[in-house]
Formats: structure tokens, sequence, C-alpha cells
């Protein structure tokens, strides 16, 4: 790096280790759903990422109706916008669950064949519903734009809101799921349905709730993609892969796994990304959290688990 | 299997017989039988031909536009009165976004309907797949994208520009409008733009004298170029060339202008944004930036803008024409001209007709086809207005089509 | 005799495997033209992989979402050696380096690669298209199952590997011919593959193939190796405790279902003349589950029909109701799992056969139902 002031390389950093951040959080926000419900219920849900792209559709109506309906509140959809997308998923898949997930309850690789049919038909009447094209939100103002703090770093507003809404979607899990009556339930579902269920727990409620909220998030991780991609029928289906490695590399049922694996992941992608080509990264990415998963099947946190 | 396949016309002819001794099938024209002779859907008073492109899957994004494109010619030709005063029929085929899908569609419209010429395919790997049945059960294939050249086929008349036309007058242009030395190259990866960027770098370093300080591909769908991003400010080039293409390219404009990165800071030349593209990335992203193409909607000439008007008016007021849609549309009247020139619709006949075949309607104007079945067309470099449109900065002659680039492959 | 009979499934599977070979080998070829049989071939080599898939999925329980890998290896081997043949320094003396694969020069890859070097030789691509596979599968298979590494883990982590090698054939575009794949595939041995008489000819070889791992399949069941595997999957520790290693079964399952499915690629590169990419991804490796769970998970037969009917409704409904066909695709998967675990050949089990049984001999009717209690057993 020849040729290059101690300024410009620091900026550079700053910069690159932004990026990383940012990419960590499109990855722990698609994962934190699928990551609660695969830890309560064992269960992939494969239409994970069909969720995401309704609650990106709900944002970019909520835009949509905004920008043409009332111009006043422009600047003010966005919350709005989350508020809604969250409810629309969260309801929908409570419906999936008392439909389709609760039947499969004993058999987790036929939910995984479910769901990713679910996944097909949902892509399809996206496709009815809104078009074959992709939507692009119109964003606020204030959300254009980067902020400079010196003269070569610029930091994305539109990625600082991304990490806003992160810290915000996993300290509503964490505190959901350690300091509420709900968590309790859900904590001692995960560690012995049985036992749970003879403690007086309705462990099929807690699961419906569950799955429910999982598909919530995804909703909201919707919401924030808008602002930094656009949304076609098969948005949701671009990460799913990555995001089920994600929650398999960090362990099953560890919070704190999914964290941590979505920060490495991201990172050490970001970092190949600077030095190598796109999808040599991506590759070598891959290839190294398989590989680490065939030496240590039970992820990077495991939780003690009776299976 | 291929006298089997003719009994069908032979069947028909025999109806048709019929029709003519009742006075009913009388078209008026000379040696209607003759013309009927030819082994294809092709009666006294319709011809049939194939539309191919995706309905579904990831490419419908992009094909619609071509549909549309491909169904308002026809239309237009059969108010006309039709080819050789037969009516056009269209028998359309689902390519579903997936090649060996094209592959299977196209042997049913060539072998099953036995279709005069296919109107289809978009992506490169779709032809690849087409090619060589349309080659075995001679078929005549129009295809409208543009793309990277290197091939060249006596059924497939290329409606877009190869590689060449697309990328040299540009670069050519920018280097002398920016005075650029350095470039960056970045692409999807996949075959076109690893292709385009090859002779990108050719013609950059042997032609222009100036350096690649970088060159890199993202895999189809990425969404997330904030490294990417660093490495052209790192670098600082003068000129950014991309072709990024699909749902990717929202993402890179949009984080170019997140980042801060805007026409005014980094010159950005694009080969893959049509205003297609636009409607998705939105105008207020891309504004300032070039792409370089034969066709843009903003076109100022009669052709174009009864064109534009009568796309509108058959697909809604919402429709954006790009330079595909617009290609897709020469596909018909090229046919229409070459087998009016032929006087038949026989396959070898059209094909033999092709070169030379000269379009004064055309919306971009004045186009002819050489030889090797690819266009004479110009390059236009437009610039992106916030109101999705392209404002034409630079028009180059007539460039002639050479998909085998001599010291460029 | 009858120990043979016995060795290859029972009489009645071996009649229905023998109904079947009349439907394929006589039947289809009489009335179908030779554009549908192309196209029957094509989706008979997807049945491969679904016959291989009832041997890991169905009795080994493991569900591998990256059997597309395996389909991939087969054809993009066949498709390897009959690329080179095309690519004889006659046909490509207009490139700057005549005698490798078109799409390499266009690459800048002035000479050919070790890797495609092997692909000169029939007989070596044969050996490789059976022994890769294997050698990868074995590979997984010891890495994961050696740690008790199964269900969704093994499935979820097997569609990753799908995706990486996707990316990585893509990537690669001059060994590999990128996105487009290897196309233009003309002869093998000098013996044009692209007229009509050669598709009978490979659509014959395909059946036959099919029919010989359907044999194999059978026979696998039927020995001590098949009882082992339904315990295992519904008892694994009772197994582990018996002194049985159970890894070893599943790679060994795991390794013939990656064998199968490579030569099913092998016949799909012959008969449809291209291999792309698109055949190894996570989608096509999921659809092909698919067909597996239509015919029924526990029948190798099944499994065949499955794959037919799929691919035969889908190419009627993409025909005719485009926007159908992924609702269509859809609804099968959630209306296969929830009401029809057991397929076509379950529906056939309990509906059909207690009649035509009922009409033609009342002895069979005792045996089915204890084969059948088995499998319901094992299913629950």
């Amino acid at each position: 790096m020849g040729g290059y002031t101690s300024q410009e390389l620091t900026a550079i950093f700053v910069m690159q280790g932004f990026s990383g951040l940012s990419l960590f959080c499109v990855f722990l926000l698609m994962a934190l759903g699928l990551a609660i419900i695969f830890g309560q219920m064992g269960v992939i849900n494969m239409a994970h990422g069909e969720f995401l792209t309704l609650g990106a559709y709900i944002t970019w109506m909520v835009s949509e109706l905004a920008t043409q309906t009332w111009p006043w509140m422009q600047d003010f959809y966005f919350p709005l916008a989350v508020v809604l997308a969250f409810a629309g998923t969260f309801i929908l898949g409570y419906l999936v669950e008392m439909l389709l997930i609760r039947r499969l309850y004993s058999r987790p690789l036929d939910t995984l064949l479910a769901t990713w049919g679910l996944g097909l038909i949902l892509q399809q009447i996206y496709r009815s519903t809104f078009g074959p094209r992709e939507v692009s939100v119109t964003m606020p103002d204030w959300l254009m734009g980067s902020w400079a703090p010196t003269d070569i770093i610029d930091i994305p507003l539109n990625g600082l809101l991304v990490m806003g809404i992160t810290a915000m979607m996993t300290l509503l899990v964490v505190i959901l799921l350690y300091r509420s009556r709900w968590g309790i339930k859900v904590r001692a579902t995960t560690q012995n349905r049985a036992m749970a269920n003879a403690a007086g727990i309705n462990t099929q409620r807690v699961d419906r709730f569950t799955f429910a909220l999982g598909c919530g998030i995804a909703g909201v991780a919707g919401a924030a993609f808008t602002t930094i991609a656009s949304t076609g029928p098969t948005t949701g289906s671009l990460y799913i892969v990555d995001t089920f490695l994600v929650v398999v590399f960090g362990g099953a049922a560890s919070l704190l796994g999914t964290v941590v694996s979505a920060f490495g992941i991201a990172q050490s992608q970001s970092i190949l990304e600077f030095f190598l080509s796109g999808s040599m990264a991506k590759v070598i990415t891959l290839l190294t959290v398989v590989g680490i998963l065939m030496f240590r099947p039970q992820g990077l946190f495991a939780s003690k688990v009776r299976r | 299997m291929q006298d089997s396949t003719r009994s069908k016309p032979a069947w028909k002819r025999r109806l048709l017989g019929l029709a003519l001794s009742t006075g009913l099938g009388f078209t008026g024209m000379a040696g209607a039988a003759e013309v009927n002779t030819t082994g294809l859907a092709v009666t006294d008073d319709t011809v049939q031909v194939g539309i191919l492109h995706s309905v579904t899957g990831t490419m419908a994004i992009s094909e619609t536009g071509s549909v549309e494109a491909e169904k308002l010619a026809i239309e237009q030709i059969n108010a006309m009165g039709g080819v050789l005063g037969r009516q056009i029929e269209i028998i359309q085929e689902d390519g579903a976004s997936d090649w060996p899908t094209f592959a299977e569609k196209a042997r049913k419209l060539l072998v099953q309907d036995h279709v005069a010429a296919v109107f289809g395919c978009w992506t490169s790997a779709s032809r690849k797949a087409v090619l060589p049945v349309f080659e075995n059960q001679n078929g005549m294939l129009y295809y409208p994208t543009f793309y990277e050249g290197l091939e060249q086929s006596k059924n497939v008349i290329y409606t877009g520009q190869e590689a060449t036309q697309q990328i040299i007058a540009g670069l050519d242009w920018i280097a002398q409008e920016k005075d650029a030395k350095t470039f960056y190259l970045v692409g999807s990866d996949y075959i076109w733009p690893r292709t385009s960027n090859k002779i990108a770098r050719k013609h950059i370093e042997d032609v222009l004298g100036g350096t690649v300080v970088g060159e890199e591909y993202y895999p189809l769908g990425n969404t997330n170029f904030g490294s990417l991003i660093n490495k052209i400010r790192l670098k600082k080039p003068d000129v950014v060339y991309s072709s990024i293409v699909g749902g990717s390219n929202v993402a890179w404009w949009k984080q170019l202008k997140a980042a801060g990165i805007t026409a005014d800071r980094q010159t950005i030349m694009t080969i893959s944004v049509t205003e297609d593209e636009v409607l998705g990335i939105g105008g207020e992203n891309m504004e300032g930036f070039y792409s370089a193409m034969k066709y843009f909607q903003s076109l100022d000439n009669e052709n174009n803008v009864a064109f534009v008007n009568a796309f509108k008016e058959r697909w809604g007021d919402d429709s954006v024409i790009g330079d595909v849609t617009q290609a897709a549309y020469l596909g018909p009247w090229l046919w229409k001209a070459a087998v009016e020139k032929a006087g038949s619709f026989d396959i070898d006949a059209v094909a033999a007709a092709s070169a030379d075949i000269e379009l004064t309607t055309a919306p971009e104007g004045y186009v002819k086809v050489h030889e090797n079945h690819h266009l004479w067309s110009k390059l236009r470099v437009g610039q992106w207005q916030a109101d999705g449109q392209a404002k034409v900065v630079y028009e180059s002659e007539l460039i002639e089509p050479n998909p085998f680039p001599e010291g460029y492959q | 005799m009858d120990k043979w009979i016995a060795a290859f499934g029972g009489r009645q599977r071996l009649m229905q495997l023998l109904a079947l070979a009349v439907l394929l080998l006589v039947i289809l070829p009489l009335t179908l033209d030779v554009f549908r049989l192309n196209l029957l071939g094509k989706y008979l080599t997807y049945a491969f992989v679904a016959v291989g898939l009832v041997l890991c999925w169905g009795y080994g329980g493991i569900l591998s979402l990256g059997q597309g890998v395996f389909f991939g290896m087969g054809g993009y081997c066949m498709a390897m050696f009959l690329k080179l043949e095309a690519s004889s320094p006659e046909n490509t003396a207009i490139q700057s380096t005549p005698g490798i694969p078109d799409f390499m020069d266009w690459n800048q890859v002035t000479e050919l690669p070790m890797m495609w070097v092997p692909f000169h030789s029939l007989s070596l691509t044969v050996v490789l298209i059976l022994t890769v596979p294997a050698l990868f599968a074995f590979l997984i298979g010891a890495a994961m199952f050696k740690r008790r590494v199964g269900g969704v883990y093994f499935a979820i982590i097997t569609q990753a590997i799908a995706s990486i090698a996707t990316i990585l054939i893509i990537g690669q575009q001059g060994y590999t011919g990128g996105i487009n794949g290897i196309t233009d595939l003309r002869t093998l041995l000098g013996w044009d593959i692209r007229p009509d008489s050669a598709k009978y000819l490979l659509y014959f070889l395909c059946c036959i193939l099919l029919i010989v791992c359907l044999l194999i399949g059978q026979f696998v069941l039927s020995s001590r190796y098949g009882k082992l595997l339904i315990a295992m999957r519904d008892q694994e520790d009772r197994v582990r405790f018996s002194g049985y290693d159970v890894a070893n079964i599943k790679i060994f399952v795991f390794a013939l279902a990656g064998v199968f499915s490579a030569i099913g690629g092998a016949m799909f590169a012959l008969q449809v003349g291209f291999m792309s990419p698109s055949f190894v991804g996570t989608v096509v490796s999921i659809e092909m589950v698919i067909f597996c769970a239509v015919g029924g998970r526990l029948s190798l037969i099944g499994a065949v029909y499955g794959a037919l009917l799929v691919n035969l409704a889908k190419t009627m409904l993409s025909e005719s109701f485009p926007q159908l066909w992924i609702v269509f695709m859809g609804a099968l998967f959630i209306g296969v799992v929830l009401l029809f675990p057991q397929g076509l050949a379950g529906i056939y089990e309990d509906y059909v056969r207690p009649r035509f049984a009922n009409l033609f001999s009342r002895k069979s009717v005792t045996k089915d139902n204890g084969d059948k209690s088995v499998a319901q057993e094992a299913q629950s």
C-alpha cells in the first residue's frame, strides 16, 4: 500500500470496518428470527427469506402511499413502515404455524420441504401482485447521503439506520428471552419439552408465539433491507443460504453464538472482499465455515441441551 | 422424424386446397402454393412464429419488455397486412429463467409447431443453450440483447450490439472527454461482463495508453458493495467502468450514493443500465452517471417518437423502454423485410436474404444487417437525469459489427 | 432361483420393476415421438437422483439438499469428454489456440488445464464419473457422520456445498465454461449424438442403466445392510449399542446415492447435449428431493414415477399456465409432506394394490401387509 498517507489508510480502515459491520447487521437481522425458531423448535424455516420480502414490500407500499397521498408524511413514514412490516409478517407467521408447522413438529426434515414449498408460493404471489420488476422505496431525504466526520471518511446514513434497527431488535429479543415470563417458558421448552409441558407450560402456545415473533423480526429485517437494496419477488432468497450457515455455525439455541457467528462471517467476507475479488471472497468464507462445521458440528457456542 | 413432422402442414394444405376451391381461401398472392411448401406452419392466411422468453423466474424482470416490444411489432405488422399477405400468429413459450427449459421449448417450437421464426432469449446462457437446436433443426432466431460477441450463426440474427460496438466507441469518448487515464473495471460474475472487460482492458491498455487499476467480479445477486466502494476510494480511478447486472445493480448504485460517491466526485460509465434498470434504481441515484448504449428512450427522431407513443398506448403510460426492448422490436420487422426480399418463408432463403436488409423506420434510426448477421448500429452515450431518462451526450457514426475482433481476444 | 429373487427384493418388487421396464422400453417408445421421448429421457436422468435419495433419505434418514453437486459431477465429467472431442484441432482451427474448447480460447487459456487432461479417454471418464462422486461423498460422510452430524445440520451443510459449487463453477469460467456451461456437444467416439436415431439409442441406454441402478438398490435393501439401514433410521442408538458402526452404513448409502446421481448427470449431458451450473445449485437439488417425495420416499420404483410425473406436470403446466407452475410446485411440496408422506407408492399400497391383489391371488396380500406395516412403523 505504498503511496498513501497514514491518514488515508486510517480512513479506509474505518470505512472498511463499517462496511463489514453493515453486512454483519444484515446477517444478524436475518438470522435472529431464524435462530430463535431453530433454537426452540429445531425447525428450519426455508420460507424465512419470503417473510423478509413481505416486510420489504410492506415498507414499499407505505412509502408509495406516503409519497403519493400524504406528502407531509414522506419524511417520517419509515418508523410506521417498520411497525407495519413487523405486524404483517407476525400475523402471517402465526397463521403459518397454525396451519402448517404445527403438524410437522415430529418431522423436522419435512418442515424443511414444506416451508420451501411455502416460499415458492409466496414468491409467485409477490410476482403476481407487485410485478416481476424490482421496486425501490423512495428514501426520506434525511436518510440519503453520508456523515463525514473527517474530509475523507464517509459513513453512509442508511447503514447507521440499519445498525440502529439491528441493535434495537437484538435488545428486544434479549429482553424477551431473559427478562419476560414468555422467555422463561421458551427457555424451559428449549431445555426439556416434556418437563416444561409437565410443569404446566402450554408449549404449543409458546411455539406459536416464537414462530410468529421470528417471522416478525424477518419483516423488520425486510424493512431495513429496503434502505440498502431493492425489493423483488426473490430478494429474500439471496441471503438465505448464508443465513442458515450463520445460524448453524453459531450453534443452536445460542443467541450469543448467532451474534458472534454473524460477526465473524460478515467481517471475514468483507475483509477478504477487500483483498480478493468478490466471488472468491464468498467461496473462501463459505468453505471455511463448512470446513469448521465438519470438525465442530455443534457450532461455536453449543448450549447443553438434552436431545 | 423429419418426414412424420411434415405431415401436419400437408394435412393443412389439403384443407386449404378445399378452401381455395370454394374461393374462400383466395388471398390474391401469386405463387401461394409455392410459399406454403416450406415445411413450416404457413397457410394461405397465416404464418406462425414463436416468442420464447422467461415469463417466470428471476429473468422475468428483464425479459418482460422484450416480449411486449415483439408483440407490439407483430401487431403493427398484422395491421399493415401481415407478411406476404399472411397474418402472423404468435405461439408464446416460457423459458422460466432456466436454460435447459429454453432448449426444450425451442425444440418444441421448431419440431412440433414448425414456426417460421422465433423471437427470443435474453441471457447469453439461454442463447448458448438453444443455439445447437436452431442449427440442427434449421430454425431462425432473432436475439435482442447486447452480448459478448464471439459467435455467429446462419440461424441467428443478433439485433443487439456485440461487445466491440458497445465498448470501444464509448471508451474512446470518455477517455477524451474526461481525459481519463486510469480505469477500474467491475462486473457481475459471468461471461458477458468478463468478456466485455477483456475487450475494454485491451483497448484501454493498447489503444488509449491508460491503465486498469482494478478488475473485479461479484456473484450475481450480490447486494453488498461496501468493500468494493472502499477500494475504489483508495485507488481513485478516473473512470469506473461497470457491468453489474440484475438485482445487484440497485444495491450498487444506492450504496454508491449513500457512500457519498456522486457524479461530481467520480465518473462512472456503465454498459448494463438501461431505462428498465433505472426504474428500479431510482433516477436520483443515477443522476449524472453515463450509460453506453445504442438506444435511449429519449432519442429525438420521428421514428422513435412514434414508437414510444405506440408502446405506451399498447402497454400503459408507465412503461419505460430500454435498449434491449428496442432491439427486440426490430426483430419482427427485420424478419418481415427478409421474408419479403426472399419471397418465401423458407429458413435458408430468409437467412440468405437477411444480409444487407435495411430498416429506415427503426426507432434507433437507421440499421442494416451485416453479412455476419449482426446489425450496423450507432453507439450513444447517455447521461442520466433525475427523472430516469438519459440525455444523449454523444453519438457515434454507424459501427460495423465485428463479433470476432482481432487483437481483442 | 428363489434365493436370487429374494436377494433382489422378492417377487413382488421384481414384478413391479418388470412392469416399469416394459413401460419404459416398449410402451412409451412405441407411443411417443422422438421429441417427447427425448424429454422423457431427460426426466429419467433426474430419476437416478431420486432413486439415490430414496436410499439415503427414505431408508437412511439422511436428507441431502446438495445432490445436484453429484449430478453435476457426472454431468460435467461427461460434458468435458464430449467437449474435448468436439474441440478437435480441425474443428477449432479459427481459434488462437486450436484444439482446446472454445470458451477457454475466449478466456485466454492457452493450453488445456491439467484438470481436463484425463477426459481425453472415454474409459477414464467413465471411471471418474463413478469414483469422483463416491470419493467426495466419502469425504463429506466421513467428516460428518463420524461426528454424528445429521438431520437438519446435514441438510443445511449440503445445501451450502451446492451453493459454493455453483459460485465456483461460474467464477472459474476459463476452466468450466462459467454460467453458460459446456455447450454444443456433438459426438461420442465419432458417433453423432444429435440425430434422432442417436436420441433413441441414448434413451434406451438411459432406461437400462436406470433399471440396473434400481436392481442394485433393491439388492442393497434386501441385504443385511438394508435391514440395518431401517433399524438405524428408527433407533440409531440401539443399532450403535448393538455394535454396528452407524457412520459406515451412512457413508455407504450416501456414496451410493452420489454415484447414482452422477450416472444420471452423465446421461443428462449425453441426451441434452450440454451441462450448466444450474444443475448443480440449491434449487435443483431441492427439486430432486420433491421428485423422490412425490414418488414415495420408501419406494425405489416410486421415485422413478415421481420424477416422471412431476416433470410431465411441469412441462404441461408451463406450456399453458406459466404462472401457475410455481404455485403448483409449492403446493406439491406442502401437500405431499402434509397429506401423503408416503407419496404415490403409499397411495398405491393403500388403495390400488389391495384391489389388484384380490383379483389375482390371496397369498400375496398377507405378505404385502407385513411389508407395509414395517414401512409404516419405520415412518412413525
